[in-house]
């Protein structure tokens, strides 16, 4: 028994050293985030996290998509998802005092701020009105002295010399009414800016990826700008993906991984491969150990070719994509959510505006046109298995069919010049489909709706099956599903590989998973090949890949 | 930082000619149409002219009250059919109570207000219920409050309501007559100033000033902080929750504003008329003011009350032309007439589909 606590033991300071000096001198700290957990529906995205931050301090906050990152912004700004889903578990203590708020307007008059990632701006408006944005000047007239202060006029002088200070202290020369649409994304983020410093109270502003949309020249900028105001005494919580960005502008970091804060360092004595190594960490042992990464020029067999391709998918925008699949390998595709690695997937198949060149076996295959890649032999498992990838009403039997029965016209019998869907040939298939692929089930006639999550990922695999592919694509093939059906989906995945020549091509948020199955690991940054890995690399290069920095360094 | 960032740098997108001539394609169909057919029905100037003018104090004060659901972002309300509903209730009250004259049609707006009111908060709450959809559903609840509004005139009208007035009822006792006759309202509101500055040419200045008072207050109403808060949750809803505006309390006065609006509206409306058509003066209300004011050129996200007024004009204008348009054309006044409905409906189809075309050029 002792020797399993001494194994466990470890300083307390080097678990959270900041928290355990934010619980000496508590009144210090401007922010603390205290022991917050929250779960949505049993599944639990935040555990304990502590988080210190000091006034005039930039406190950097990274971690991969799904660390918790957004959930803990959700927290402190009060938004309904977290309370509609039951609310959270510790406290948000500001200048000392509890103050978890509960609905944005409680968590602005605390005086938190936040730019966010997505700008929150209205664009019929001018920027003087969404920099007042609810917190419009008003006068009395002779109807809101009867009917109440909503009646008030706007007294929109005042509010133009307003958001004219506001924009002169970010020394932006533009005329406060202008509209904001046609305005450049980099205005946009100052309008945002100016109106988080316009609120008089505002002590604790965040910052949500802001440098994602902006170019370089106006990073530099904008870079400047939060200096500046962290000089005024406003606490700073900068969350970036952008390592390089952190390391230059941040006092103190700490990095989230799985709801769990990993560490807390000091900036000074952080460079951009710990938190690279940090961020990604190694979350299930490596199975893969075996395989080496064959070298680039050993075979030249390719049997998908994408070429400078662009995949207008929202939100994973795929911009001048190049990749070359060999025949018979398992292909990982990873990155952060947003840069572009679901766009691949759904670009070949043609579901979304595609632009490029794409080659299978050489030839050419026409874009937009998903039931001629479907003829050509590539199947696809989409990562939206409940809205598109299945019938939920229909029985497995016809989900499994679907596909085949439409592009291949198999299980179809003529009768009297009318085609007829052969039930029996129908169930057959479903019934071996069933045995093979473990579908745990009551039965051929059960509806999909009612399965587990991996049971539908089994029945999307074996629809794609039916069509007798030779490339099968998978996007997020473990999204949402248990551990346990995760190993068997992933086995199978390995099996078709191995057993039937397949090749495989997974798209994965799941760095851990990727690593475990493919042979070659290609990640996505902002739209374009960064690089490709073997599963064994070292999790910094994976880090860096994934933060867009492999390149960089390589050069420099 | 340096403050060399010029407005000059700004590319505020420009708009070509065309598209600008685009974004008033409909009324410019419209005028020519307009111009067309009273060329071609050969009706005297006064006349026409006389008639618009009886028109647009009729109905202005309908189409003006669907523009605050608009701003608010709920689409075009098709709900005001309940507004409706309400005036007709409380003309109803006056006339079984013999109330007459401008103290009666007093009494009738003010007996409306509470019942629009309630009506208007209903309809709000369904609409929060399925946000994004707003016009199908308003259509549907006018629908729906039709089946309630018959139930209520022809089942307990005379059975569980008691009504005094002789001829109101039918003649089992049971059930409102077809018409009401508003013999004692009549004109009650157009005859308080009219004037007659021309032979054949009558002007309700009353009625008139009234909508031009209503036009004022709307425009005011927009520079309050409840209008900025209704364009705010029209431009987006999440945002604007974000801001803390409760978007679904905002939401809800502006379909009671609407609804009240409508109640008013339609009592102009049918003092003007002097008769009441119990089950059908509604029906068409809703289709009708929302036709004319798509074609004043708004759209499901915009209106303003000249283009209110304009489609009220031009709307009334092919009424009136269209019959002996279509007799010296066709020699058939029908033709004319079905030129006009297929019209009327047409518009309302054209300006969703251009609306749907505006929103997928958008993403």
């Amino acid at each position: 028994m002792n020797g399993i606590e001494v194994a466990n033991w470890q300083p307390q300071y080097l678990r959270h050293p900041p928290s355990k000096e934010g619980n000496t001198l508590g009144t210090d700290y401007l922010l603390q985030i205290k022991n917050v957990s929250k779960e949505y529906s049993g599944n639990r995205v935040l555990k304990n996290v502590n988080i210190n931050i000091k006034a005039g301090e930039i406190h950097g906050l990274v971690g991969e998509n799904g660390a918790g990152k957004s959930t803990l912004m959700n927290i402190l700004f009060g938004m309904e998802v977290i309370h509609s889903t039951g609310g959270f578990e510790g406290d948000i203590i500001i200048d000392g005092n509890v103050a978890n708020p509960k609905t944005p307007k409680e968590s602005m008059e605390l005086g938190i701020g936040m730019v966010h990632q997505e700008f929150m701006l209205i664009p019929g408006f001018s920027i003087a009105e969404n920099i007042k944005l609810n917190r419009e000047i008003t006068k009395d007239n002779l109807f809101s002295r009867i009917l109440g202060p909503k009646m008030k006029t706007l007294n929109f002088k005042k509010m133009g010399e307003d958001s004219r200070q506001a924009l002169d202290k970010l020394g932006m020369s533009i005329d406060e009414w202008l509209p904001v649409a046609g305005l450049p994304i980099g205005y946009m983020q100052f309008v945002e800016i100016a109106r988080e410093i316009d609120k008089e109270n505002l002590k604790i502003l965040v910052f949500d990826e802001p440098t994602a949309v902006l170019a370089e020249a106006e990073a530099d900028k904008f870079l400047k700008v939060v200096r500046k105001l962290a000089d005024l005494g406003i606490a700073i919580l900068f969350i970036s993906h952008r390592l390089d960005e952190i390391i230059e502008i941040t006092d103190n970091i700490t990095v989230l991984r799985d709801g769990e804060v990993v560490s807390s360092l000091i900036t000074k004595d952080a460079d951009v491969h710990k938190i690279a190594e940090l961020m990604v960490g190694r979350k299930i042992e490596n199975t893969n150990t075996a395989k080496d990464m064959k070298q680039e020029d050993e075979e030249k067999d390719y049997i998908l070719e994408l070429k400078n391709l662009y995949v207008d998918m929202p939100g994973e925008m795929v911009k001048g994509l190049n990749l070359k699949v060999r025949r018979g390998e398992i292909l990982g595709i990873g990155g952060l959510g947003g840069q572009g690695k679901i766009g691949v997937a759904n670009g070949i198949m043609g579901l979304y505006p595609t632009r490029g060149e794409i080659l299978r076996d050489g030839t050419p295959l026409p874009l937009n046109q998903p039931k001629k890649v479907l003829d050509s032999g590539v199947a696809f498992v989409t990562e939206d298995r409940r809205g598109v990838g299945l019938l939920l009403d229909d029985s497995i039997e016809h989900n499994i069919a679907i596909s085949a029965l439409q592009i291949k016209e198999k299980f179809i019998k003529n009768i009297a010049s009318f085609k007829i869907m052969n039930n029996k040939e129908v169930k057959e298939h479903a019934l071996n489909m069933i045995k093979e692929l473990d579908i745990r089930c009551t039965g051929p006639k059960q509806l999909t709706r009612r399965l587990s999550g991996g049971n539908q990922q089994k029945v999307c695999i074996a629809r794609a099956l039916t069509l007798d592919p030779d490339i099968i694509l998978v996007s997020e093939p473990t999204r949402g599903i248990d551990v346990g059906a995760k190993k068997i989906v992933l086995d199978l995945l390995v099996k078709l590989n191995r057993e039937l020549g397949m090749t495989v091509i997974i798209t994965s948020s799941e760095l851990a998973e990727l690593r475990s199955v493919s042979d070659r690991i290609a990640i996505i940054f902002e739209g374009k090949l960064e690089g490709v890995l073997s599963p064994n690399d070292s999790d910094v290069n994976y880090g860096l890949m994934m933060a867009g920095e492999y390149v960089k360094e390589e050069v420099s | 930082m340096d403050n060399h960032l010029q407005i000059e740098e700004i590319k505020v997108k420009k708009q070509t000619n065309v598209e600008r001539i685009m974004g008033f394609i409909v009324p410019i169909v419209f005028i020519v149409l307009c111009a067309v057919g009273y060329y071609l029905s050969e009706l005297p100037f006064i006349f026409v002219l006389n008639e618009v003018i009886i028109r647009l104090g009729r109905n202005s004060f309908l189409v003006i009250s669907l523009i605050i659901p608009v701003i608010a972002g709920m689409g075009l309300n098709f709900g005001i059919v309940l507004g409706a509903m309400a005036g007709q209730m409380a003309l109803i009250f006056i006339t079984n109570y013999s109330l007459e004259g401008a103290g009666g049609l007093l009494i009738a707006i003010l007996v409306s207000t509470p019942v629009a009111i309630v009506f208007g908060y209903l309809v709000g709450r369904v609409l929060n219920k399925a946000k994004g959809k707003e016009m199908i559903t308003s259509m549907i609840l006018g629908f729906f409050s039709n089946g309630l509004y018959q139930l209520i005139f022809l089942l307990f009208a005379g059975t569980i309501i008691p009504f005094k007035k002789e001829g109101l009822l039918l003649s089992t006792g049971m059930g409102l007559r077809n018409s009401v006759d508003l013999a004692g309202v009549r004109y009650a509101m157009d005859d308080i100033i009219k004037i007659r500055p021309y032979p054949g040419l009558t002007v309700p200045v009353f009625t008139l000033v009234v909508i031009v008072l209503l036009c004022l207050t709307l425009t005011f109403f927009l520079k309050t902080k409840l209008g900025q808060e209704m364009r705010t949750v029209g431009q987006n809803m999440h945002i604007a929750q974000v801001a803390g505006i409760n978007v679904d309390r905002t939401r809800i006065i502006a379909i009671i504003i609407s609804t009240v609006l409508a109640a008013w509206g339609q009592i102009i409306f049918l003092q003007n008329i002097g008769t009441l058509n119990t089950y059908g003066s509604h029906e068409q209300v809703g289709l009708f003011a929302v036709a004319s004011l798509l074609i004043g050129g708004a759209s499901v996200t915009k209106a303003t009350y000249r283009q209110a007024l304009m489609g009220t004009f031009m709307f009334h204008m092919l009424f009136i032309i269209s019959p002996m348009a279509g007799q010296n054309l066709m020699n058939d006044s029908q033709i004319g007439e079905f030129f006009r409905v297929f019209v009327a409906y047409g518009v309302i189809g054209l300006a969703l589909l251009l609306h749907a075309w505006q929103r997928r050029g958008k993403k």
